[in-house]
């Protein structure tokens, strides 16, 4: 099997971005969640996770919040703000155009 | 980033900044909460314990690195990795306190020298002068080449400048000005008479400038004519010293000369004229045309004044200067007098006022240029040499994986360290060198606008980093090259490694000894001139001497009777004080300035062609003074007491005079005229030459009669065989009981006095000198230093080599020539670049040549024997080691 490829960058918090405005999560969870989504096809080491949240964090997109979880834990809580929810519309715009693009150039058939 | 985003993620900048620590602890929690659910997620599956924990940490990778990349993300990151590198330097370099201690006072002199020395010459050399738009403000001398003493910067005569007032309208606004005035201010009210420095000015001369007065008003073209009321303006500083800062002092008298005054306004404390001419000291403001004689006022022949110009605008320097120039060319034609002057010159008023200074002053800032550089250099040598001592530090974190520029960077904070703290030490003693520097030039030009301002605060930052960045580039540069693994093997077993670096901290020592030798010929060429400058013979002896100076009022000496009748009593209670020896009088004692010439013509020659003359320097003497000097008469005789008045038509000549002016005759019984106004002298005796100025030649000189020629001012000299300075206060007093309102000035000895005109002189040598004396311990202390490294570095070598049977003696010659080579190179380097560089300063220099072999000689043989002696004891240590005992340490 080929190894599964790289993500794009700028993916992975493209992905964590969408994952979060559908409902605050923290970061097991998150991770998680992600290889649901995803299938195997984009691995999404757990080590890569946290400096992602943590930059996506100190930009301002996403908000952390430490909230009690079941058997008197805690844990921390990430959630999109609204700065981010504005920035994932406009790069997942984005994401969509490019990928449209690329489609039809890979469409096309030889004539 | 966007604006809103900044607003938004403030509280999280601050957080990051100030509570690191809760961060910290926060991710090791979030990470630990992780593993917790991996694992118990992993249990839930169906795995062992052991099993579930172990792939919980496999999908994690490696926490230490998660951390770090994580910890990457955070704001302020780079201020924390500097605070940390700062910490590490810190540490390092209180673990060597002594290296440390000597590389901050190495730093701290460069920069404070630095940094005091830039402020001189920015505040007196470059800063405007405190008048409005003094960019435009320019000086006009006359100039003639074609004189007994050619010279341009000559002061202008008041003919001339009211027809170049006239004809240059367009041009320039023009006043004149009489800046070395002086007055006997009376004792009124309870205060001591004095003698107080002056200046005559034409009415517009506060205008041009600029200046308003800060109470009561400025002169008026009604205040400057002659018959006018008299009115004077004060400084600021007189105002407080003298009228206790009286709000009410315009309008009240103040009795000048005996005359009394009207005090129309108190100029600002920020007012101060300076020039080439002096004039700082000024404290009394005068109306010219008010004061100055009507003759004075129209004659092309006295130069008097100087001229001070507001160039109008688009006008340039030499529009006005070539204009001016052949005005005068026009006035010399219509009046071919030799004292009339052929040509006009100028420069700007800034030029004027610092001129003397400018090449002193950069020649010191030079001098402090050159110790910081080889200050750099040996603290750049201290940085390499510890280095090599932590080269396998070095090598084991390179190997671990530490980041090339970080490396680099640790050594620049290390170096940016030390300049900083040195830097904070050198601005402590900058402040000092300053207040000392303006306590003890006061008599400098613009030594009132040293100031330490912005400027040159951001020059100490600069300074500060630029010492940083050259010393700690030099050892980062030297300890980052090479391979690891050298550096690894390497101090396993001592070999004579560290070559190349030895090669590099060679190189720097040869630079900083030939800075040294630089130095050194500078402050010996300096010195040697200071010190023809001290031992240049007055032509008396001038141990012992008292002077005393003061000048009797027209206004109350109305008749040359009365003022004669004054000086003798005076000279009579003198002499008659117990302790003198004997005194005289005279109109300007030996170094006391030109005091005035005049052309004169020999009656038994033949005629002269017109407008030529011989030149003397005119001395009124009283029948005593030559004895009182102790000036020897060559030939014929003194003066009589009765040839005085009517009877003065005698004179005495100065030996040079002799031989110039009878070469191969005999000058006695023969008769002088002055050419212009046709009296004449019988020559009735040859004195010895007196300097007039200590750093000028003697010039030819009459002695008349004091008695009779028109003195209404004189010096009174006072000989006695011993401390004689404790006769001033006595002559004073027998002053006082003759005329309570007559003030003394400049009471000093001859030698004091002498001191004072070579305090210049004094001043650059003594601090040139002191600077090449760091820079010569600097590169004593870094040939040493570079010897002692290799030896020790090499000391398995020689007990080897002493053990195989090497001869000691051989073995220290060697090693000396090794250490040496250096200082040689060095010498090599800096005697040419010295030949060089000394002719920037051949205008300081005082009857020395700038390529004086003696200084060069002495410099290199100094320099030889300080470099051997820093040499011999690494050198001597290594020849006498005990072989078995080198052997058994390893």
């Amino acid at each position: 099997m080929s190894k599964p490829s790289d993500l794009v960058q700028g993916t992975l918090d493209l992905l964590v971005l969408k994952i979060l405005a559908l409902e605050p999560l923290h970061g097991w969870a998150l991770s998680q969640r992600l290889k649901q989504v995803s299938g195997d096809v984009l691995q999404v080491s757990d080590g890569s996770l946290y400096p992602a949240l943590h930059k996506l964090e100190q930009q301002g997109w996403i908000h952390a919040e430490w909230k009690p979880t079941e058997n008197n834990r805690r844990a921390k809580f990430y959630s999109l703000t609204r700065l981010g929810r504005r920035y994932l519309e406009k790069e997942a715009a984005n994401w969509e155009r490019i990928s449209t693009a690329i489609s039809g150039v890979l469409r096309l058939t030889e004539v | 980033m966007r604006l809103e985003q900044w607003i938004y993620t403030i509280p999280l900048r601050l957080r990051a900044l100030l509570l690191r620590n809760r961060l910290d602890s926060e991710l090791d929690e979030e990470i630990r909460d992780h593993l917790d659910r991996q694992i118990e997620f992993n249990l839930a599956r169906g795995m062992d314990p052991d099993q579930a924990r172990l792939a919980a940490l496999r999908s994690l990778g490696n926490p230490a690195l998660l951390r770090d990349q994580t910890r990457a993300t955070w704001n302020w990151n780079g201020l924390e990795q500097l605070m940390h590198d700062m910490r590490i330097g810190i540490r390092t370099l209180s673990r060597t306190p002594g290296f440390t201690l000597v590389a901050i006072l190495v730093m701290a002199l460069g920069i404070g020298a630095n940094v005091a020395l830039f402020t001189v010459v920015r505040s007196v050399l470059l800063k405007p002068l405190p008048y409005s738009d003094p960019g435009r403000l320019v000086l006009i001398y006359e100039a003639d080449y074609d004189q007994p003493h050619p010279a341009p910067w000559l002061p202008v005569d008041a003919g001339s400048f009211w027809d170049w007032q006239r004809s240059t309208q367009a041009l320039a606004q023009m006043a004149l000005v009489s800046p070395f005035q002086g007055y006997n201010v009376s004792g009124e009210g309870g205060k001591l008479p004095e003698v107080v420095e002056a200046a005559w000015c034409t009415d517009n001369f506060f205008s041009l400038l600029g200046v308003q007065p800060m109470m009561g008003r400025s002169f008026t073209p009604d205040d400057d004519r002659p018959g006018a009321p008299a009115v004077a303006m004060i400084t600021a500083s007189f105002w407080k010293r003298r009228y206790a800062s009286d709000p009410a002092i315009t309008g009240k008298t103040i009795w000048l000369d005996a005359k009394p005054y009207t005090i129309i306004g108190v100029l600002p404390p920020t007012f101060v004229y300076s020039g080439a001419f002096g004039g700082g000291a000024d404290q009394i403001w005068t109306p010219v045309r008010h004061e100055a004689p009507a003759s004075l006022l129209h004659t092309y022949g006295d130069h008097e004044f100087l001229a001070i110009a507001r160039l109008a605008p688009g006008v340039s320097l030499t529009t006005l200067e070539a204009r001016v120039d052949a005005l005068q060319k026009q006035i010399k034609a219509a009046h071919p007098e030799p004292a009339v002057h052929a040509g006009a010159i100028s420069r700007t008023m800034l030029d004027d006022a610092v001129h003397n200074y400018k090449t002193p002053l950069y020649a010191l800032l030079g001098a402090t240029g050159c110790v910081l550089l080889i200050a750099c250099m040996n603290v750049a040598g201290l940085l390499v040499a510890r280095a090599a001592s932590r080269s396998k530090e070095f090598a084991i974190r390179a190997a671990l994986g530490g980041g090339r520029m970080r490396l680099i960077r640790e050594r620049l904070i290390e170096s940016l360290l030390l300049s900083a703290s040195g830097g904070a030490l050198g601005l402590l003693l900058a402040w000092a060198a300053l207040a000392w520097l303006i306590h003890a030039r006061h008599d400098m030009n613009r030594v009132e606008a040293i100031h330490f301002d912005g400027m040159a605060a951001v020059f100490t930052l600069a300074v500060i980093f630029l010492c940083a960045l050259f010393s700690g580039l030099i050892s980062a540069y030297n300890s980052g090259r090479g391979n690891i693994l050298a550096g690894l093997q390497e101090g396993s077993r001592s070999h004579s490694g560290g070559r190349s670096r030895g090669l590099l901290r060679r190189l720097l020592l040869s630079a900083e000894v030939g800075l040294t030798v630089v130095l050194l010929v500078g402050a010996g060429l300096l010195l040697k001139s200071f010190q023809h400058l001290r031992s240049s013979d007055l032509g008396v002896p001038v141990d012992n001497v008292l002077t005393l100076r003061l000048g009797l009022p027209d206004a109350r000496y109305k008749q040359d009777e009365q003022k004669i009748a004054f000086f003798e009593q005076l000279i009579a209670r003198v002499r008659a004080l117990p302790g003198v020896s004997s005194t005289g009088l005279v109109s300007a004692a030996p170094g006391e300035g030109w005091n005035g010439d005049d052309l004169m013509s020999i009656v038994e020659h033949p005629p002269l062609p017109k407008g030529k003359g011989l030149d003397f320097m005119l001395r009124g003497a009283d029948p005593g003074y030559f004895s009182a000097i102790g000036l020897p008469i060559l030939r014929g005789r003194t003066f009589n007491e009765d040839e005085r008045g009517k009877r003065a038509n005698v004179v005495l000549i100065s030996r040079g005079a002799a031989q110039q002016y009878f070469p191969g005759e005999d000058p006695i019984g023969k008769h002088l005229k002055t050419i212009d106004e046709g009296g004449v002298w019988t020559v009735i005796g040859v004195v010895g030459d007196v300097r007039w100025n200590v750093a000028q030649p003697p010039n030819p000189t009459l002695y008349w009669p004091i008695y009779g020629n028109g003195y209404s001012f004189g010096t009174i000299v006072v000989r006695a065989p011993h401390d004689v300075e404790s006769l001033a206060v006595p002559v004073q007093k027998i002053v006082a009981q003759l005329d309570p309102d007559l003030p003394v000035s400049n009471v000093m000895t001859l030698r004091e006095a002498i001191g004072k005109s070579t305090i210049d002189s004094e001043f650059d040598s003594v601090l040139v000198l002191a600077f090449a004396i760091i820079a010569l311990v600097l590169a004593a202390a870094g040939l040493y230093g570079v010897l002692a490294y290799l030896v020790a570095q090499r000391l398995v070598e020689f007990g080897i080599r002493l053990a195989l049977g090497a001869q000691r003696n051989a073995l220290l010659s060697h090693l000396l020539l090794d250490g040496l080579k250096p200082a040689l190179a060095g010498l090599l380097i800096g005697l040419p670049a010295s030949a060089a560089v000394v002719r920037l300063i051949r205008s300081m220099l005082y009857e020395t040549e700038p390529l004086d072999p003696v200084v060069f000689a002495a410099v290199a043989g100094l320099l030889l024997f300080v470099a051997i002696a820093a040499c011999l004891a690494p050198a001597w240590y290594a020849s006498r080691l005990d072989p078995m005992r080198t052997l058994r340490t390893e």
